[in-house]
């Protein structure tokens, strides 16, 4: 029988959630370090009961943890998280020059290839890789010292490295996105690096159609095509069939394109997900009602899927970690709120339940199928 | 020995109750004894001051004797009491809601 284990950070603590296959009854752990910020818990493809988790605090700073378990019991790992060689400066919300500085891990992303190998995606921009299950890390630095690097900005929630996605067919190339850099591509296993934004149009930026600055929120693809790209950028939904070489827009008929999470159905490829957001100020759905939204066409064609979603009086967020998809058949669709609910769809997004009501507000949300 | 009251979250992550005592070498000052608490317990290691900078984090209090010492320089002597064991170092998060 399968067990489906979904990772929740949230930001007063991590709880794994567990269920069989039908994805009707769950089982509720945690939380696991409470009281602190958990940006994002992943585990490893290769070894599914090694799981990581990003633990930080406005206090104490950053943890990582590790759990060989399947989130049972945790280790905490190494936090030494230095940027190699010298520190440059990219551009305050002022537009002035800012030095570098850590701050914490936004995104964990395992190897699909190596149980030791993990990168992590850090605030103030940065790409590190631990070869040693977490205990050491060090800098791909040519991804920091791009020339571009000066004039990348913080978006709203700091100028994070939020996306880690690996090209199953080409293992040497590595996507990421930074809010508010933009999306990069890597040919070469990290060591360097190069913009991949045209198409995208950012009238928040002195040149909407620039290299860099476009506050990109989520990127996400299908492992059978990892040519197509879909992309929530701060407004618009957009598409890339060249590997990022250029991007068009397939908003199409959403009632807004703002947004944060996107992901790709596990078994179509065109069928992906949004959750449209009312506006950049007002992070809330549109009119109290919370829709996920599913083009079945790999955009501009959008239905609203609302079976078991507040449909009235709701003014919560899904932030662009949250959002999961199983790979079961059918497959499931799994996002978190910022009110602490945890949605689960089981049959593709056509109805929903929430798994639970009340946890802290949800930052992340990753998905385990074991067998 | 040195006592150290640590606040309660980095207690959790080190996995211990109540004061932590502990033995440094030469002069008690706050470095020396943030040297050997890091030596005993690597996981508070970046937790209460920068691992990379030294200094301590903005929301991260040292008091001892009813004295703000989170001021002094990290070579200054702790205060007599506390380098005598007779009074414990507070380590103490910013009263701060979050």
């Amino acid at each position: 029988m399968s067990e489906v284990r979904l990772l929740v950070g949230t930001r007063k603590g991590a709880f794994v959630l567990t269920a069989d296959g039908k994805r009707q009854n769950w089982d509720v752990a945690g939380p696991f370090f409470g009281g602190w910020e958990i940006y994002h818990v992943k585990g490893s493809p290769v070894d599914p009961n090694r799981i990581y988790a990003s633990q930080s605090s406005g206090w104490f700073g950053q943890v990582m943890q590790r759990s060989d378990d399947g989130g049972k019991t945790w280790e905490a790992v190494g936090n030494g998280f230095a940027y190699e060689g010298t520190v440059g400066t990219h551009q305050w919300y002022d537009g002035t020059p800012r030095p570098w500085e850590f701050k914490r891990v936004w995104h964990v992303e395992p190897s699909p290839h190596d149980a030791e190998v993990v990168y992590a995606g850090v605030e103030d921009a940065a790409l590190f890789r631990s070869d040693d299950g977490g205990r050491t890390w060090h800098e791909l630095s040519g991804l920091r010292t791009h020339t571009s690097g000066p004039a990348w900005q913080p978006g709203a929630g700091g100028m994070c490295l939020h996306t880690i996605l690996f090209d199953p067919q080409r293992q040497a190339r590595i996507f990421v996105a930074i809010s508010a850099a933009g999306a990069f591509r890597s040919d070469d296993a990290g060591a360097t690096w190069q913009p991949i934004n045209r198409g995208l149009v950012s009238a928040q930026i002195p040149d909407p159609a620039a290299e860099v600055g476009h506050c990109v929120h989520r990127i996400a693809m299908h492992g059978s095509r990892p040519h197509v790209l879909f992309m929530q950028k701060h407004w618009d939904v957009m598409r890339s069939d060249d590997g990022g070489d250029s991007w068009r827009e397939i908003s199409g008929n959403l009632p807004t394109d703002f947004g944060f999470a996107i992901d790709v159905h596990a078994h179509e490829p065109d069928t992906i997900y949004v959750v449209p957001i009312k506006s950049d100020s007002e992070h809330y759905p549109l009119d109290g009602r919370l829709r996920v939204y599913r083009s079945r066409s790999g955009g501009n064609e959008w239905e609203p899927l609302t079976r078991g979603l507040p449909q009235r009086d709701c003014y919560v967020n899904v932030l662009r970690d949250a959002m999961a998809v199983d790979s079961l058949d059918a497959c499931g669709v799994y996002f978190g709120t910022t009110g602490g609910q945890v949605y689960a769809s089981s049959d593709a997004g056509d109805t929903w339940s929430a798994i639970v009501h009340d946890l802290p507000a949800v930052l992340s949300v990753e998905v385990q199928t074991l067998a | 020995m040195i006592r150290v009251v640590l606040p309660a979250h980095l207690r959790a992550l080190a996995r211990v109750e109540g004061e932590v005592r502990i033995e440094i070498d030469g002069p008690a000052t706050q470095r020396s004894v943030l040297d050997a608490l890091e030596r005993r317990y690597p996981v508070l290691r970046g937790t209460i001051r920068d691992a990379a900078t030294q200094r301590r984090r903005a929301f991260v209090r040292f008091f001892a004797c009813r004295r703000d010492l989170s001021h002094e320089a990290p070579e200054a002597p702790l205060p007599q009491a506390v380098a005598a064991g007779q009074e414990p170092l507070l380590i103490v998060g910013a009263m701060a809601g979050g």
